[in-house]
């Protein structure tokens, strides 16, 4: 078996993955990255929408700072995220956008003078100020209380990664693509590096590493209705969940987008509602003002697609084979708008829909599109449960997002929080040296080849694992989806128990020599399954509302009880994870309250007074009063 | 009434002794809608398990999907169904390495030409000043630099470039656009020269025949054709500056499309 040293291993090459793997190279520290496709191609790519920092230049975001930022971080992770986290991502947000400036984005900029742009569908005209011109500009989006989202055209993520990639490429990075990863090396304390499957000859080969980073994004593939791409299927995520020590943070927060397209569930960005884009019923009504008058479209994602589904369910929805959507209406944005700052969604309306956005309305309804939870970090972005393994980006549960992230908000964590973790793990490649186990080597090697041997030429085996995943999306779908509730719950993790123990049986039904892209997919599907059954099982436990948590038996947000984070492990052999809980965060910046949309009650919890200090900043009396008030 | 489509797929897997080129015939049924990604995926699911493609977004933003779509390159992704005939013959991209069937090793053509034209943007990198407000840049100008940022790399103007097919050490006209990106970014400072030495030769400008099927092809109808021309008139005058007068120099000297006024 072929074996590569690396300083640091970074699992994924997305935004994430390529801005740690920058920070190590440019301080000298050999890196490699792993990528199941050309780096590029990552879907980071796909992200249209921005970055939300608070730079406060355009007119619309006048008076912004790291303070408001963070205040609409925390309002929108509905008090689920560590608020030390999300402290750190708004005040480093600004600097890091900048930084990518001066490595080559093309950020849109500020045009002083008089421009008209759109709230609400209607258009007002704003001056922007002529000292800013020329300095990086922002949109508006979901859950802010200004305009924050930095952006290049519709092509945020696509302009960011082209960049980091261009910097891999001039600081020397590794780039290994077409390897997936298929479990960790590790001796029971250290992660040593990753088995590593090459998908174009099918071979195994052993990547040790001092570090290894996950960042392989979300597992929205759980879902049948999803805006992620192909290979968001979870793998970063099953490998460390596999070695039965590194837990999984918040599993059951699943966001769903609320302007996925009928049928084909490709995204159009939020960016749509921000620049003034309205939602409209069967009757061509815009109905999101009726349930929040204040916000209307640009309410908190879960909100929004929670409201969308409520109305779909008064029977308001349109009826259309692909079952009941409703429309998004940019029509009165213009030719020009459409077909420049929102080109993306031109296209994909054109190409993929048979619609013309500038005449037409586009047929849109709430799917999935970004996990909260995901590999449980501590602030420095290291995993918890085995020394060396780190995580970034939507693949951690770093926890800034808590209960629901906003808009711009993911695309942001995933260079700041690169540049916050590649910080750290290189102090940690400074400070560390690791033995490689050659048992811990032969032990991953032997399991991952097992699998395939067994799937390949045992004759008692006869599972699908196609069937197997067509069961797990209607299981999903039907049962851990917007709306959820007990009985449903319970019978998606009966469901999924019998998944999990027929998935022991996956049998391939074709062969091939090299590679074979059907193997891909029966390696994953024992691995996607537990993440369902974590998000599933995580539900069904949490019985509260909270962000997009939403249970019809139990509406409230529970502070008192529910206040926490949910952990969970998958010890070897079992069929069910272990839950666990711990704290949400270690101090409250911002004590629990009202988040000022979305409505809901709100079942107080205790605090005690020295949580409700900044370390290093005192007590602040004021808001410990208005704690006291609201409880 | 619906259709019995018939979708004719290459064949090949280089690394089975056995294995022989050929095309195999699949039928699915149409439906409202259908793409050629749900079409090649209901083959794999539902008759071939080990049929070779490659998808990864699936909504013509990452470029993974490029093959050759009834003899002429294409995203399979936002390819519609509806638009082909009822025979639909696929090949994998030619130019790249074959991986197999219909997929072929992109990422490596792709890196290796980012390598040798320094796709990045030259200036010193550490000489950031996090407290410093970013430099100033007009509006228009990011604009201009985004248009060429969009390249998706899916490699249809690649395959369907008269001079890749003849000359394996081609750049093709996704890389004069990555390099002409870089020629419009003040903040690389690259000069004219430093150009010279990276496309101003066979296997950059100065080996495109002006077929211009790039341009055809590619998906995201970036103007590849201005930006060969742009770049090519660059690197023609700078090659003759000692010859031609200083008055007629600055005449010709500006960025920009040709067709522009300046």
């Amino acid at each position: 078996m072929q074996i590569i040293y690396s300083d640091l291993l970074c699992i994924g090459a997305g935004l994430a993955g390529e801005r740690v793997a920058v920070e190590a190279a440019k301080a000298g520290f050999n890196v490699t990255c792993l990528s199941i496709v050309p780096p590029r191609r990552s879907h980071s790519s796909a992200a249209q929408g921005g970055m939300q920092a608070a730079l406060g230049n355009a007119i619309m975001g006048d008076g912004d700072c790291p303070d408001i930022h963070f205040a609409d971080t925390v309002k929108g992770s509905d008090w689920g995220c560590d608020q030390e986290v999300a402290r750190i991502f708004a005040d480093t947000a600004p600097i890091v956008m900048r930084e990518v400036a001066h490595w080559g984005v093309p950020w849109n900029r500020v045009e002083a003078g008089v421009h008209t742009y759109y709230k609400g569908g209607k258009p007002f005209d704003a001056e922007e100020k002529r000292d800013k011109h020329g300095l990086i500009h922002a949109r508006a989006f979901g859950g802010t209380a200004k305009w924050r989202t930095c952006y290049t055209a519709d092509g945020t993520g696509r302009s960011v990664l082209n960049t980091l990639d261009s910097m891999c490429l001039r600081y020397e990075v590794g780039i290994h693509d077409r390897t997936q990863a298929e479990a960790l090396i590790h001796d029971g304390e250290n992660c040593l590096g990753a088995i590593v499957r090459c998908l174009k000859t099918g071979e195994l080969k052993a990547y040790l590493a001092t570090a290894t980073l996950i960042a392989t994004g979300g597992y929205g593939r759980i879902y049948r209705a999803t805006t992620n791409a192909v290979i968001c299927d979870g793998g970063g995520q099953i490998a460390a969940l596999d070695t039965g020590l590194v837990p999984m943070g918040n599993m059951e927060a699943i966001q769903f987008h609320p302007t996925g397209t009928v049928p084909t569930d490709i995204l159009v960005t939020e960016g749509c509602r921000g620049d003034g884009g309205t939602l409209l019923d069967v009757n061509e009504y815009r109905f999101m003002p009726d349930y929040e008058p204040e916000k209307a479209e640009l309410a908190s994602r879960d909100v929004v697609s929670r409201r969308m589904q409520e109305h779909i369910r008064k029977g308001l929805g349109v009826k259309s084979p692909y079952g009941d959507h409703l429309w998004l209406d940019i029509r009165h944005l213009g030719e020009k708008h459409i077909t420049t700052k929102l080109r993306e969604v031109y296209d994909i309306c054109t190409n993929f829909l048979g619609v013309n956005p500038i005449h037409d309305l586009i047929p849109v309804r709430p799917t999935q599109h970004y996990s909260m939870g995901g590999i449980r970090t501590n602030k420095d972005g290291a995993a918890y449960g085995l020394k060396g393994l780190f995580s970034a980006g939507e693949s951690a549960c770093w926890d800034m997002h808590g209960f629901n992230r906003l808009g711009g908000n993911s695309l942001a964590e995933t260079v700041v929080a690169g540049r916050y973790v590649g910080k750290k793990i290189v102090e940690f490649l400074q400070g560390h040296t690791v033995d490689f186990k050659q048992s811990a080597i032969n032990d991953a090697h032997t399991k991952v080849a097992a699998r395939i041997m067994e799937m390949t030429k045992s004759s008692s085996k006869q599972e699908s694992a196609i069937q197997l995943r067509d069961e797990m999306h209607s299981t999903m779908m039907d049962n851990v989806g917007i709306f959820r509730n007990g009985k449903d719950l319970q019978a998606a993790v009966d469901k999924l128990d019998e998944l999990i123990d027929r998935s022991k049986s996956i049998k391939l039904q074709g062969t091939a020599i090299g590679f074979n892209p059907e193997i891909s997919l029966a390696l994953r599907i024992p691995g996607m399954l537990k993440l369902a059954q974590c998000t599933a099982y995580g539900a069904l436990m949490r019985t509260e509302s909270r962000g997009a948590h939403t249970r019809e038996d139990f509406p409230e947000r529970n502070d008192k009880e529910w206040l926490n984070r949910t952990l969970a492990y998958w010890k070897d052999g079992e069929t069910r994870p272990e839950l666990k809980y711990e704290e949400t965060t270690p101090y409250f910046e911002i004590p629990p309250g009202e988040r000022g949309y979305g409505g809901g009650k709100i079942i107080a919890a205790d605090i005690p007074e020295e949580k409700l200090q900044v370390p290093g900043k005192g007590t602040d009396k004021k808001k410990a009063k208005q704690t006291k008030k609201a409880s | 009434m619906s259709r019995r489509l018939h979708i004719e797929v290459f064949r090949y897997n280089p690394l089975d002794p056995n294995s022989e080129p050929h095309m195999q015939s699949f039928y699915v049924n149409e439906y409202d809608s259908m793409t050629l990604f749900i079409a090649l995926n209901l083959i794999r699911d539902e008759q071939d398990p080990t049929v070779q493609f490659d998808f990864c977004c699936r909504a013509g933003i990452c470029g993974s999907c490029g093959m050759v779509i009834n003899g002429r390159p294409g995203l399979a992704c936002h390819t519609q169904t509806k638009d082909l005939p009822d025979h639909i013959v696929l090949h994998p991209l030619p130019v790249f390495k074959l991986i197999g069937d219909l997929s072929v090793d992109t990422g490596t053509w792709f890196r290796d030409a980012g390598a040798r034209i320094e796709a990045w943007v030259h200036n010193d990198h550490d000489d950031f000043d996090a407290s410093a407000e970013e430099v100033r840049m007009e509006n228009d100008l990011a604009n201009d630099i985004f248009e060429l940022d969009r390249c998706i790399e899916c490699g249809c103007c690649v395959s369907a470039c008269g001079t890749a097919r003849m000359r394996e050490d081609f750049l093709g006209a996704t890389s004069i656009a990555r390099i002409a990106r870089f020629y419009l970014d003040p903040r690389d400072e690259r000069n004219e020269e430093n150009y010279y030495q990276v496309i101003g030769n066979d296997q950059g400008v100065f080996g495109c025949m002006g077929l211009l099927g790039c341009e055809d092809v590619c998906p995201k109808h970036i103007p590849l054709q201005d930006q060969l021309g742009i770049m090519r008139r660059m690197l023609a005058i700078h090659s003759v500056k000692g010859i031609l007068p200083k008055r007629v120099l600055d005449k010709l000297k500006h960025k920009g499309c040709c067709h522009e006024s300046h």
